[in-house]
């Protein structure tokens, strides 16, 4: 199990970011991703994997200011 | 006993009252600032207490404006304050808003950065003026923040914020607020801060059209990012940003910002709230 954004969701083996952004349905293109606090930068989003027990962060930034 | 008025050490008898302080060391002042908080003239003083006396209506001299306009300052916030450095990433709704609360609030320096200058659809939300149409963004801000408070330093980058200049320009700050007004710009700060700048806390204002729904606007911290607003609301056409919600965003922003200088105000308490507001 991870959690991602506060919530719990299931953890399987070779869940990379790329697979979990498909799995969350995090489908916009302006986000910035943390895992356990560290930066990942968006061209290492597939091979980027997510251990179990990680704790991912995923704010997807909107226009308004 | 010695006590500070108006900045100054001065001793006076214990049990003094205000009145007799005014009576003696400021004939005709009507407001008194006691520990940064307005008592009355029949308020007894105790050792070491910061008193504050101030003529309403008067001007006073550029001397004694600094620490008057000091007065309800917290004693050893506003010094603690007057040292830290905040960097202000775009002039609009967000940075105008939190650039005027962080100088009234006395932080020493802000390091202001916008490209662009002040039009007419500005003025729905952010803090100029119709007299300063056509003027740089940066200039127009100054400017009022000097009119709020001339004892700001106020550093300013008339310039458009790309990656590259971002290190120089913030390189100073002790945290940076991020104020732009479309996604991609944020996304590049953000990245750029995380990896130019890992250490300095940066806060994002991120969902804030429409108006309302106060309950919705808060804040999340993700490492050294802090994220304020909805999260959800995205300005676009027929969904418009308004100057209530994006002020309150551009504040929660600012507020956040004192909490990382200071650290936790230890006075607010967090209690259950008992009425919540139904929906």
């Amino acid at each position: 199990m991870i959690n991602v954004n506060g919530e719990r969701h299931p953890w399987h083996a070779g869940l990379s970011i790329t697979r979990l952004l498909q799995e969350k349905n995090y489908v916009f293109p302006m986000i910035i991703v943390q895992i356990n606090g560290a930066h990942v930068h968006e061209e290492r989003y597939a091979d980027t994997m997510v251990r179990d027990g990680d704790d991912v962060a995923v704010i997807h930034l909107i226009t308004g200011g | 006993m010695k006590i500070y008025l108006n900045e100054k050490k001065v001793t006076v008898t214990p049990g003094a009252k205000v009145a007799e302080l005014v009576k003696k060391h400021k004939p005709g002042a009507d407001l008194c600032i006691l520990n940064g908080f307005p008592c009355l003239m029949e308020h007894t003083v105790a050792a070491n207490d910061r008193v504050v006396l101030i003529e309403k209506g008067k001007r006073p001299s550029k001397r004694e404006l600094e620490h008057l306009l000091a007065a309800r300052h917290t004693p050893g916030v506003h010094a603690r304050l007057k040292k830290a450095c905040v960097g202000i990433a775009g002039c609009g709704g967000l940075g105008s808003t939190a650039a005027m609360a962080l100088a009234r609030a006395g932080v020493g320096t802000l390091i202001i950065a916008d490209f662009d200058v002040v039009e007419p659809s500005n003025l729905n939300r952010q803090q100029y003026y119709v007299d300063q149409i056509g003027e740089a963004k940066v200039d127009a801000l100054a400017g009022n923040i000097r009119r709020a408070n001339p004892y700001v330093q106020v550093v300013k980058h008339r310039v458009r914020i790309v990656r590259q200049n971002v290190k120089a320009l913030f390189r100073d700050a002790d945290v940076v607020i991020e104020a732009f007004d479309r996604a991609d710009q944020k996304l590049m700060l953000a990245d750029a801060m995380l990896d130019l700048l890992p250490k300095t806390p940066l806060v994002i204002g991120n969902g804030m059209a429409g108006y309302g729904a106060n309950d919705l606007l808060r804040t999340r911290r993700v490492g050294n990012l802090h994220i304020c607003g909805d999260e959800a609301s995205e300005a676009g056409h027929g969904f418009g940003l308004m100057a209530p919600r994006v002020g309150a965003c551009a504040l929660l922003q600012a507020n956040q910002a004192l909490e990382i200088l200071l650290g936790p105000d230890p006075r607010i308490t967090r209690s259950e709230i008992r009425n919540p507001i139904p929906r």
